[in-house]
């Protein structure tokens, strides 16, 4: 790492497959829904991008209440993806994001093939910086993680979306598979531009006293600091073996734990389940690995990625 | 405007068994503009294992000294971890959420409050909000288990209370509707906050009665702020924010119009 001058304001702004962040701070999907929510919490045009909550076809009910729980240092979801569907999507909340001058990453979730391609095809001619295709989804029965952990599979929708998406292509990984690295692989030779991972951990939480599931899907993801050492690691594995870019999360609550994601490889890092904790944090995660690479004379925080030794 | 806000305790004290009343006090100059009751806040337990809030209702509130009251039931370890502050402690509390009741429905009428155990607190703000406008009667019947009871002398400060207990230590045994068909309570309105086989219940005395009724419903919930969609209930129609039958209970509730909601 080159040694800056001390005082300078550093280069927060990174590049992933073309497009220009103004910081590596994202917000996790399915955390920070179309950023209406929070945007009453934090200037969204401070945020590197914000990444919505996945989005279908048609509108998705999503699964029954309890959709989430309380863990040791993180928390289970089971919400089933429920959105609105892709015309309100487009009409709401992509005319809602369109007002800030932030990097707009479309999540987008289906059941099959065909759902997942004609949400890619609609967003064509919007104003969507990339697309993020979730193959990762624990908490829906058909589709989503199914393509996500068959390596074949997943590099073949990889290339099927790419065919016909106009925006760079991020495949959100799951953790929920053997071998990471050779997931990251399987999107890479996909031709996906970018991977992000890991989303959820699937777990499941029983209720003691009454003997039953604390979930009404029984299992459910798990996110949360709890998870963050096994995302670390996983993206340290992932960058082992792509080129591509690599978006980093699972439990970041700081500024410190985003630059240990980039450390390990990851080019942005996005928030997630923290922003629950504090509606804030995305914005102090900025401001935090800003104060960092002050401390550390760092001139770009592009050094940051891979820099463990 | 809602935010994440660091708060005093001035008082906290128990009520009843596994029951606690924590008073937080607004840092000066740092108010809300408007608490409306049925309104609630997300109060953070001091304990880093734990991350989300804890959704507790809204007891009273009192703009002049800055002051929420949150009376709630220790039910785990988080709650217990904020029965356990004392005053002068700091609580990190998300406010204030929720949509509340809608005062101008029920304003020059006979309104029936009913509250089953945990369910009771939110009763005594909405009590005090009604009793102050013209006209309008205020009738509180309130469950408990046993003679334990908790914030009876405030409830009776604002209009006609009834008790109905399940051991029938205290007033009518049975639940709130049994004490309400004891006294013939009249009523033009109903408002309703406590157990799920209660508001189930409540719905279908309303609809026999022919008037409407506001109920609270409860369900374990993330963000608070409508982003994670955790909290949802079953709407009869299409929901407008989320174009399916699922209303968010933190955003669009936690007061509902029974009729509306599929319970």
């Amino acid at each position: 790492m080159r040694e800056g001058t001390c005082g300078v304001k550093p280069d927060m702004s990174v590049n992933i497959a073309g497009v220009e962040l103004k910081n590596p701070v994202m917000t996790a999907s399915g955390t920070f829904g179309s950023g209406m929510e929070y945007s009453e919490f934090v200037d969204l045009n401070h945020l590197g991008a914000v990444v919505t909550k996945g989005v279908a076809n048609k509108p998705w009910e999503g699964n029954p209440t309890p959709r989430v729980a309380e863990v040791y240092g993180g928390m289970l979801n089971a919400i089933g993806l429920q959105n609105p569907g892709i015309d309100v999507f487009i009409e709401r909340d992509l005319a809602f994001l369109k007002q800030f001058d932030t990097k707009v990453i479309v999540n987008v979730c289906g059941h099959t093939e065909e759902e997942y391609l004609e949400v890619v095809e609609r967003l064509a001619d919007e104003t969507v910086d990339m697309l993020e295709i979730n193959v990762s989804c624990p908490n829906v029965k058909q589709g989503a993680i199914q393509f996500g952990q068959d390596p074949k599979c997943l590099t073949d929708i990889t290339a099927k979306v790419k065919r016909i998406a106009k925006q760079p292509v991020i495949m959100k990984l799951t953790p929920n598979v053997t071998d990471i690295a050779e997931m990251a692989r399987a999107a890479e030779a996909g031709g996906a531009d970018a991977i992000s991972l890991i989303n959820t951990i699937t777990g499941m939480k029983i209720d003691i006293e009454k003997r039953s599931f604390v979930l009404a899907n029984k299992t459910g993801g798990l996110s949360g600091p709890a998870i963050k050492p096994v995302a670390v690691r996983m993206v340290w594995q992932a960058a082992q073996a792509v080129k591509i870019p690599i978006i980093g999360m699972g439990g970041i609550a700081s500024a410190e734990d985003a630059v240990e994601f980039m450390l390990a490889g990851a080019s942005a890092v996005a928030v997630g389940a923290m922003n629950f904790h504090d509606p804030c944090l995305t914005q102090k995660v900025v401001d935090g690995m800003e104060q960092y690479l002050l401390r550390h004379n760092i001139h770009t925080v592009r050094e940051l990625t891979g820099a463990v030794q | 405007m809602k935010k994440k806000t660091t708060m005093t305790v001035t008082d906290i004290r128990s009520l009843a068994e596994g029951v606690f009343s924590m008073k937080l006090r607004y840092p000066e100059g740092d108010l809300p503009e408007e608490v409306k009751p049925g309104q609630f806040a997300g109060l953070y337990p001091n304990d880093p294992s734990k991350l989300l809030p804890r959704p507790i209702s809204i007891c009273r509130w009192d703009p002049d000294t800055g002051e929420l009251q949150f009376v709630f039931r220790v039910a785990g370890a988080g709650t217990a971890s904020l029965a356990a502050q004392k005053p002068g402690d700091s609580v990190d509390m998300l406010g204030i959420l929720g949509n509340g009741y809608d005062l101008e429905k029920l304003s020059g009428k006979r309104v029936l409050l009913l509250g089953g155990g945990i369910g009771i607190p939110p009763m005594v703000e909405l009590a005090a909000a009604l009793a102050g406008r013209p006209g309008t009667g205020v009738t509180a019947v309130m469950g408990y288990r046993n003679s334990d009871l908790f914030l009876t002398q405030e409830l009776e400060r604002y209009g006609n209370l009834l008790i109905a207990t399940e051991d029938g230590s205290v007033g009518t045994k049975g639940n709130v509707l049994d004490a309400v068909r004891e006294a013939s309570v009249r009523a033009d309105a109903v408002c309703a906050c406590g157990p799920m086989p209660m508001l189930r219940a409540v719905k279908k005395f309303a609809r026999e009665q022919g008037i409407p009724a506001y109920i609270s419903l409860e369900e374990r919930m993330a963000c608070g702020v409508g982003a994670c969609l955790g909290c949802v209930t079953k709407t009869v129609k299409t929901d407008s924010h989320s174009h399916v039958r699922n209303a968010r209970i933190c955003t669009e509730g936690p007061v509902f119009d029974a009729e509306e909601v599929e319970i």
